[in-house]
């Protein structure tokens, strides 16, 4: 039953908005569920500036359409979290230097948090949730658990989503800052891919097992 | 981030005509733009989305150039069959920055019109003319590592932080433009940037509503084109100094050479001088040395970025005694 698989997530929102319902427990499902309720309908931090200009927009995250009614100030990455509740991509820094956020924007990889919801309509938008599931893992996925990928796991989401669209730049054939001859397609090396994942920072400094799950996947073949 | 109305527009009169008024905005990647509206350095209005405008070809001109709407995103520029394969040291200039996430975002008129990394114009809560015009200069007296030895002024000493344009401005390229008159303009890179003077706060010739259609870049020039950029880190930093030079030698005699500097000045900066003093002469260290020397001369450092200088000086000199050695 969903009120039973609690997240803790919906615990931490719940500790944060609920305050004391938390004390009792024969009341603690219901405010859970009001939580999740209320957050979907609210974006806008306390301090934040009033008086944003609301717009309607559709988004389609992991084929799925969403109708939103947001803030026009609402980015990719808050109307994710915020608004649709998948709350596998991370907010890091919020400015386009961490990768935290990485999602899949019509294939490509970009930052969620550089980016208007509102410019979005039509869009085919993937997620860390789109790429896998249990017990059906994305080989990305798979990889970074077999090759320990990780140790606190906050940039993990955006590590594999920019992964899966680093392989597939690579794939066509893009050249990197560190491919010698640019017109040349070259091997996805170690050192190729450390060049092209630049944009994911990992605060645990997992970088040497980042790179081998992504080219366990790669398999080192050429670009 | 302070509210704003935001608009679509079909074409781009309809964009010219609605960035015409005080306040208003283009979007296209907004990677820069959200960036500075997050921190309430730009606060425009209303943003005119115009990211669906069909200004993404990248065409072949009649005499042999190239042909690129405003709207191609940094990436596909970079990895485009022919960019890679006349133009390489455009493709290595892109591919040198940002990440990939954000190269698939960023448009070339964006790239083109991004605003300084000046730690101070960052800071709200420090002077700086380009930010609050006539609050000073925070930079001059600070930690002024990143910023410009050429073509600052005593108001502001932010140095521009693109690495597309400096090879733009090598291959010398043009900017095409729409007024919101509907007028067409075409600038060279220098033409389109200002220098600082007295104000810093106008980084651009454009008026307000001109748009940024296209960039022009001629024939490549004769010979081997290579960009080298100088960073604190091996990836995913600006640069302290870059280079794009472009070289056409036999063993004996320069016939035609390109020089161009990044992170140096408010401007891709090249260097008329520099190529004047390598034409005619032979490919070797010491013309290279004397071309630096010509291309830094009456440059000036602030404290941090003195070694800025050096630098750039053996820069140059180390990426055209490998495109004389690879020619």
């Amino acid at each position: 039953m969903h009120y039973l698989r609690t997240s803790r997530r919906s615990l931490l929102q719940s500790a944060a908005l609920a305050g004391c319902a938390l004390g009792m427990e024969s009341s603690l499902m219901a405010p859970v569920a009001a939580v999740r309720e209320d957050s979907a309908q609210n974006n806008v931090r306390e301090d934040a500036p009033s008086g944003g200009e609301r717009m309607e927009v559709t988004l389609t995250v992991n084929k799925l359409r969403h109708m939103l009614d947001i803030d026009a100030r609402t980015t990719l990455l808050d109307a994710l979290r915020e608004h649709i509740g998948l709350t596998g991509t991370k907010k890091g820094c919020d400015h386009g230097q961490c990768g935290a956020c990485t999602v899949l924007l019509n294939g490509r990889r970009i930052n969620a948090c550089l980016t208007l919801a509102v410019m979005l309509e039509g869009d085919d938008i993937t997620t860390i949730e789109g790429l896998g599931m249990e017990g059906a893992l994305h080989p990305l996925q798979a990889a970074f658990i077999a090759h320990d990928g990780f140790q606190c796991g906050y940039c993990t989401s955006g590590q594999i989503c920019s992964a899966v669209g680093m392989l597939a730049e690579a794939q066509a054939g893009w050249p990197s800052h560190v491919t010698a001859d640019v017109a040349a397609s070259p091997l996805l090396t170690h050192a190729e891919i450390a060049e092209r994942m630049s944009g994911n920072l990992c605060r645990c400094a997992a970088y040497p097992n980042i790179v081998a799950a992504i080219h366990s996947v790669a398999g080192g073949r050429a670009g | 981030m302070r509210p704003f109305t935001y608009q679509r527009v079909a074409d781009v009169r309809a964009a010219t005509a609605a960035g015409a008024a005080h306040g208003v905005r283009f979007i296209a990647g907004g990677t820069n733009l959200l960036d500075l509206m997050k921190l309430e350095i730009e606060s425009p209005s209303r943003l005119v989305d115009i990211s669906r405008l069909p200004l993404n070809e990248i065409e072949v001109t009649p005499d042999g150039g190239l042909r690129v709407g405003a709207l191609v995103t940094n990436s596909d520029l970079a990895v485009d069959p022919i960019v890679r394969r006349r133009y390489p040291v455009l493709s290595q200039a892109i591919l040198a920055g940002a990440s990939g996430q954000l190269r698939n975002r960023a448009s070339v008129g964006g790239n083109l019109l991004q605003r300084t990394r000046c730690f101070y114009f960052y800071d709200r809560t420090t002077p700086c003319n380009k930010r609050s015009p006539g609050s000073g200069c925070a930079a001059i007296d600070g930690f002024n590592r990143i910023h410009s030895v050429l073509g600052a002024s005593d108001d502001c000493i932010a140095a521009h932080p693109s690495d597309m344009a400096v090879a733009m401005a090598a291959l010398g390229a043009r900017v095409e433009t729409r007024t919101a008159d509907g007028l067409e303009h075409s600038f060279s890179l220098d033409e389109l940037y200002r220098s600082p003077a007295h104000t810093p706060h106008l980084d651009t010739n454009l008026a307000q509503g001109e748009l940024i259609v296209a960039v022009v870049l001629p024939p490549p020039p004769p010979g081997v084109q290579l960009y080298r950029k100088v960073r604190d880190r091996a990836s995913y930093a600006f640069a302290l100094v870059s280079v794009a030079a472009v070289l056409d030698a036999d063993a004996s005699t320069i016939r035609h050479a390109r020089v161009a500097f990044g992170s140096l000045a408010p401007k891709p900066w090249r260097s008329p001088e520099a190529e004047r003093t390598l034409i005619g002469q032979a490919p070797h260290r010491e013309t290279f040395e004397t071309a630096a020397d010509a291309a830094l001369n009456g440059a000036r450092g602030y404290g941090h970025n003195d070694f800025k200088i050096a630098l750039a000086r053996r820069t140059l000199v180390a990426v055209l005694e490998q495109l004389a050695g690879g020619r």
